[in-house]
């Protein structure tokens, strides 16, 4: 019943006008995407064969995998704390300095010659990969966790800064001009203003880099920053192929587990 | 004593066009002024000018309040955060902090007179507190202190705006509308409660409202704007419907508040909605 109304209704409108230059774009997006992976092709060295090829090597390999050896497990649930205290003062760090950085880059707040110079500097510690900074940091401060905590602490100060001033830039004027009002200073229009409407989402986000954090320091160890990515690394290189399987099994059970633990939260929270 | 003492303000948001055209006027202690005019006749814009969070064009303007320079020619003068402790604002949109508590809301009413560092930090004495209570007391909202203010109705959140300033210690009040959204049982509820802490406390108020019957009813005198000009000035019983229609013409009756003839009127607009939802 209810189709056949809606169908009689629908032929009873014309369809509208077919829009070449419409077509005409969206033929050349197409055009340009194809063209973009033909050219990409050589550059990455696409060699599907050679997964066929070799796909007796990739047996035996996938092989030694398992069964995952799982006898020194103390050790590996040790370093993956390890890991999850790298991320939980990474990330600590990083919501403290995000706090005034994030409302020195809001253009609802500040001047433009103070939100321009601040959010330049916050793109360039976001557009600087944490293992790039984990390098350096471990030259500056020597192999170990520290230099994991700081390269986090930098990268997500970059990322949680520029959130942070997104929520701040979409906040309801009206309160904080009620504060302004009152005789409160620009600090106070901040903190009574400003912040209880923005703490939801600051909230989340900082639980969501977290989450984001564990998992990119379970790497960090590749390059000497500490916790379990150490082991990992260690371990590939010395082709121990089911502590590898072993190691990789606690990352993923832990990563998950803390990503279900952190959506919860943030759930509460919005 | 004069409270509030604007000369000769204009402002054009855009070029060639005045939001305030050539403003005088001056208001005593202790009076309560209502200040009517249609939707975009520039109340709002006026009262934002008083308090200092506007300014107004550079063609020599001046506001005064307490003696006080706000602003002058256009810029906001140094010593304006300072006086803005002695005015209170009531917004029409309200203007509380939602997430807050309402006793937290009543209490930034302090933060223009308590030390930056204590308002700051939230530190309110035992004494602070207790007197945002009372303020909130005399506006008969007390047992809602604890509740976040977005949980209160429109017009008891008009009231824990005026707890604000009584809070605040405010010497003046300006009041934007503040009962535009509200039912008629609120809205006498907050008209009330202006009305007493102009007479009880003899805080001066500048109220703008639609309803010339609020303005009639609460405030002996009355300003009346039209596009940015002050038209009228005087006492509120001069504004007969006569009057009214000779100074507004047709939008004279967009400030009554709807009585059973104008109930046609809005039939018809509902009529012409339900032709644009059809064709
Ligand atoms: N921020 C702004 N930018 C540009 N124009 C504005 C701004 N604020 C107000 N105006 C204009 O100034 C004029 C006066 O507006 P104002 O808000 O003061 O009117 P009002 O009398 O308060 O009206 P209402 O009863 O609708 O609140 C209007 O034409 C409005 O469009
Ligand atoms: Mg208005």
């Amino acid at each position: 019943m209810n189709s056949s109304i809606s169908t009689s209704a629908a032929t009873a409108a014309d369809l509208p006008p077919r829009d070449l230059k419409r077509s005409g774009i969206s033929f050349l997006l197409w055009a340009f995407i194809l063209g973009l992976l033909a050219w990409s092709w050589e550059g990455a060295d696409m060699r599907p064969m050679a997964l066929i090829e070799n796909s007796g090597n990739m047996v035996d390999f996938a092989d030694g995998f398992f069964p995952p050896d799982f006898l020194m497990w103390k050790y590996y649930v040790s370093e993956m704390w390890i890991t999850i205290q790298i991320a939980i003062w990474g990330t600590a760090l990083a919501i403290v300095c995000s706090i005034p950085f994030g409302i020195l880059c809001s253009e609802n707040i500040v001047p433009f010659w103070v939100y321009q110079p601040v959010r330049r500097l916050m793109d360039s510690f976001r557009a600087i990969n944490e293992m790039v900074f984990a390098m350096l940091f471990v030259v500056a401060v020597g192999l170990g966790p520290f230099a994991g905590v700081l390269a986090l602490w930098i990268h997500t100060t970059g990322v949680l800064a520029k959130l942070f001033s997104e929520a701040v830039e979409a906040i309801d004027p009206e309160p904080v001009e009620g504060i302004r009002a009152t005789g409160a200073n620009g600090l106070q229009e901040v903190i009574f203003g400003v912040i209880p409407q923005v703490l939801p989402l600051w909230i989340s986000y900082s639980l969501y880099r977290f989450e984001s954090n564990v998992r990119s320091a379970t790497v960090l160890g590749i390059v000497g920053a500490g916790g379990i990515g150490m082991v990992l690394w260690e371990y590939i290189r010395a082709f121990y192929y089911a502590e590898t399987a072993a190691v990789m099994i606690i990352i993923i059970i832990s990563v998950s587990l803390l990503d279900m633990i952190s959506q919860r939260l943030r759930k509460l929270v919005t | 004593m004069l409270v509030v003492d604007i000369s000769r303000l204009s402002k054009s948001f855009t070029r060639g066009k005045r939001a305030l055209d050539n403003v005088s006027l001056q208001v005593r202690e202790g009076e309560m002024v209502a200040l009517i005019g249609a939707s975009g006749s520039g109340k709002s814009t006026l009262i934002r000018h008083i308090a200092g969070l506007l300014r107004g064009d550079r063609d020599g303007g001046k506001i005064e309040v307490f003696g006080e320079v706000i602003q002058q020619n256009g810029r906001i003068s140094r010593g304006a955060r300072k006086v803005r402790a002695d005015i209170g604002v009531v917004f029409q949109q309200f203007n509380l902090v939602s997430r807050l508590s309402v006793l937290t809301n009543v209490l930034t009413g302090m933060l223009g007179r308590v030390p930056a560092w204590r308002g700051s930090l939230c530190l309110f004495t035992k004494a602070e507190r207790m007197r945002a209570m009372t303020a909130l007391k005399r506006v008969g909202i007390d047992g809602h202190a604890t509740k976040k203010a977005r949980n209160l109705s429109g017009g008891q959140q008009q009231r824990a705006a005026i707890a604000r300033t009584i809070t605040q210690g405010a010497r003046l009040i300006l009041a934007d509308e503040p009962i535009a959204s509200l039912d008629p049982a609120s809205s006498r509820k907050v008209m009330n409660t202006l009305d007493r802490v102009n007479r009880e406390d003899n805080v001066t108020v500048i109220v703008s409202l639609h309803q010339v019957d609020y303005a009639r009813d609460y405030c002996t005198r009355t300003i009346a704007m039209r596009d940015g000009e002050v038209v009228f000035d005087g006492p509120s019983t001069e504004l007969t419907p006569e009057f009214l229609r000779e100074l507004y013409g047709e939008y004279s009756s967009e400030l009554f508040a709807p009585t059973p003839e104008a109930i046609p009127a809005s039939g018809e607009a509902a009529k012409k909605d339900l032709a644009y939802v059809t064709s």
